[in-house]
């Protein structure tokens, strides 16, 4: 279970996020909603751990344990994956190396034996097949050349290798076709069960048709104004959040 | 790939001391009396059994390097050397020219097996057999020759190497059995007086290796030298001769270490490779030198010569070299391309962090008509390291459709090191096409950021992203040196960021 409680975090001295209080219940999907810089990526980073998002206040629990106070490697151990909106490409590295050095190190760190390389192979290959991915990905430079789409389908893969207890999805369907839409969503919904849960950020109910969050939440002025079900990721898309902007 | 995981284990592994090829042999020394005059040059070849062509030869070169200036245009900083300071030969006590490795002192065998340097041509043998499940990745045997201060004190597989006519041992040693090769081919790279290091070597050069592959032959193995200084206040001034006769294949390695101390020692190598008609010879370098400590107290000086002719039509000299260690680095591994359509190639990582100084590149000479060359240079510095790529391509009047492509990529980690790069074209052809890249990048923090969301380290991280940055250069290296040389990187790197 994932407990955020009167988080509050900025950005070069200038505060975005202003009070967030959020409860992922184990084995929910959960979106997050609203208009570009509202805040949502921000608190993608600060729960990842990624530096200049500063806590100034508040509290993010998963599973009982304290994600503001570790290393970004230690979350990624404790089961924290973001997939990111801009994955970063690593020029020279293989994909095949990156990955089964992420995997690695996160099985050494929960103290699990280490995949050799042919081990490895099987498993990626096995899990690019279900979603649908050429293993020729897995030659080629971390992202480098990468389409958008392909980016984001190796965000997936990724995710799919590490097995995380929570993850965070920025924006994962933006750039996407449907086909490709469907891959990440199938991703996703695989993942699904009592183990897992995820924090879908999306600007588009679109993605919504194919994963269907338990709840949906609105963060608007780096603060969550209004919670829901399915129904209301529906509303947002037909009124626009400047009705909630009013309500609120 | 699994080399990543390997540097990662690896650097797990050195968790206090991160050179740890610093421990010194407690042996039995001889040594010359401190100094260097024209006694000494006659002491070494004395000490060698040298005929009398040879000690003139020193002699001419002693008398040369005399009258010759310490080279100040590098961009390196150091106190004076006193070359009166130190000693000029220093060599186990044991008998002469071990005839098997049997006689080799057993303190000696225990310091290599240390450096994790193979000298039981059975253990390695078995090694092959065991691999026999996936034999792409079987260990491919490597004949050594281990130089330890001042004397090679075993090499291996020399006999297996005979069968073929292939001649790899000491140079000491053939002088005495091959004298007409090693008189013809000696000096013929680099005379005595091509710079004041190269004739210092030249006056006092104690041992190295050297290789001959007869015509159209393909070398079976790896050679290799193991260059190790353990002795204190003694300079280590080696000599490698390479002959690659019409036809013939060979692939070469050298790899160094040094014992941790405070005071600066001087390397002063000379190497020369001579490639006829359609030779090949790849020569490739893990240099790990101790670069002295985080304040940068002691550590070698590496001041090298290194120069490969290619004489022969179609013939090709390929220079990679991984320099990690040294206090200083001052080396321009360079190919004479005068056989038509022959070929120079020279990849270079150099890294210097702490207060480590790199002034390293290559020359390419084109004489012959459609002679080519490329140079990939990577410069990575960290902490206070200075790094600078200094690299001459000239390409002569008779040079028709000569080609050449250069690419200097630098890698700046922190904000107290420095990159440089400084390359000469002179180009007297007007059918020659040369190029020039270069870049200058840092490791950025949504890398590093991706990289530990992912799970790795800081230090794992940036090991990754070096290695990344390194890739065309590491992939020339023969497998075994690859692995090796992927873990220098991070080892070398390790408290450069965070
Ligand atoms: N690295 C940064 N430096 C400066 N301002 C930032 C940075 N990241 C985000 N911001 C600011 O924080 C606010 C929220 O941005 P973000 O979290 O990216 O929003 P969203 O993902 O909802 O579009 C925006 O005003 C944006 O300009
Ligand atoms: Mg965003």
């Amino acid at each position: 279970m994932l407990e955020i409680k009167g988080l509050t975090a900025e950005v070069d001295g200038k505060p975005i996020l202003k009070g967030v209080d959020l409860i992922v219940p184990q084995g929910e999907v959960h979106a997050i909603m609203g208009p570009n810089g509202s805040g949502k990526s921000t608190l993608a980073y600060v729960l990842s751990g990624r530096d200049g998002y500063e806590v100034t206040g508040g509290t993010a629990l998963l599973h009982g344990q304290d994600l503001l106070a570790m290393e970004p490697e230690e979350r990624a151990a404790a089961g924290v994956f973001l997939a990111f909106q801009y994955p970063v490409e690593l020029p020279g590295v293989g994909n095949a190396t990156f990955l089964r050095t992420a995997l690695n190190a996160i099985r050494r760190a929960k103290g699990e034996s280490e995949f050799d390389a042919m081990q490895f192979l099987k498993l990626a290959r096995e899990r690019m097949k279900a979603l649908s991915m050429n293993d020729e990905m897995l030659k080629r430079g971390v992202n480098v050349g990468f389409s958008g789409g392909e980016k984001k389908r190796n965000e997936i893969l990724q995710m799919a290798l590490l097995q995380p207890k929570l993850a965070i999805l920025d924006e994962t369907d933006s750039g996407l076709d449907i086909d490709a839409l469907k891959i990440v969503a199938d991703g996703v919904n695989a993942m699904r069960g009592p183990d897992f849960s995820a924090l879908v950020i999306t600007h588009y109910q679109r993605l919504l048709d194919y994963i269907v969050p338990d709840r949906v939440h609105v963060l608007m002025g780096g603060r969550i104004v209004r919670s829901g079900g399915p129904e209301l990721a529906k509303e947002l898309e037909a009124q626009g959040y400047g009705a909630i902007q009013a309500a609120a | 790939m699994p080399a990543v995981t390997e540097t990662i284990e690896t650097v797990q592994a050195v968790t206090d001391s991160t050179y740890k090829w610093g421990f010194e042999t407690d042996i039995e020394m001889e040594f010359a009396p401190k100094g260097l005059s024209e006694d000494i040059v006659r002491f070494i070849s004395a000490k060698k059994e040298e005929p009398a062509w040879l000690l003139e030869w020193r002699l001419r070169a002693f008398a040369a390097w005399q009258k010759m200036e310490e080279p100040r245009w590098p961009s390196v900083k150091y106190p004076p050397i006193d070359y009166q300071d130190a000693y000029y030969y220093a060599a186990p006590k044991q008998k002469v020219g071990p005839k098997s490795l049997d006689e080799v002192d057993p303190e000696l065998l225990r310091t290599y097996a240390k450096l994790g340097i193979p000298l039981r041509e059975q253990a390695i043998l078995a090694g092959v057999e065991g691999a026999g499940e996936s034999p792409a990745e079987g260990r491919m045997p490597i004949a050594i020759d281990a130089v330890f201060d001042s004397v090679s004190v075993a090499t291996t597989f020399k006999d297996r190497l005979a069968k073929d006519g292939i001649i790899f041992c000491p140079i000491s040693e053939a002088v005495k059995t091959h004298p007409e090769l090693v008189r013809k081919y000696l000096g013929s790279v680099v005379p005595q007086g091509d710079n004041f290091f190269a004739a210092l070597n030249s006056a006092v050069f104690t041992d190295g290796s050297f290789v001959y592959i007869p015509k159209g032959v393909r070398c079976p193995m790896e050679l290799s030298t193991y260059f190790r200084i353990n002795a204190k206040s003694t300079g280590q001034f080696e000599r490698t001769l390479v002959i690659a006769d019409a036809g013939s294949h060979v692939s070469y390695l050298e790899g160094c270490t040094a014992p941790m101390r405070d005071e600066n020692q001087l390397h002063a190598a000379v190497v020369e490779l001579v490639a006829m008609d359609d030779a090949t010879i790849k020569y490739s370098t893990v240099q790990n030198w101790y670069p002295g400590d985080a304040e940068g107290k002691g550590g070698i000086y590496n001041f090298v010569t290194k120069r490969g002719a290619c004489r022969g039509a179609r013939s090709k000299i390929s220079w990679t070299q991984v320099e990690t260690g040294s206090a200083i680095t001052w080396k321009y591994p360079s190919c004479i391309l005068q056989g038509e359509d022959s070929v120079g190639e020279f990849y270079s990582v150099a890294i210097t962090n702490n207060y480590q100084q790199a002034d390293t590149g290559t020359k390419m000479f084109h004489i012959g008509p459609r002679t080519k060359s490329t140079i990939i240079s990577k410069g990575i510095s960290a902490g206070h390291g200075q790094n600078t790529y200094r690299g001459l391509v000239r390409i002569g009047a008779k040079a028709t459709g000569a080609r050449n492509f250069t690419q200097c990529d630098s890698l700046l980690i922190g904000d107290l090191c420095g990159a440089h790069t400084v390359p000469y074209i002179e180009n007297r052809c007007m059918t020659a096409k040369v190029e020039h890249e270069a870049t200058t990048s840092r490791i950025a923090e949504d890398q590093l950021f991706y990289c530990r969301q992912r799970g790795l380290s800081q230090e794992d991280a940036v090991g990754l992203i070096v290695n990344g940055f390194c890739r065309e250069v590491l992939k020339e290296l023969p497998m075994e040196f690859a692995v090796e040389a992927q873990k220098l990187l991070q080892i070398s790197l390790e408290g450069s960021v965070g």
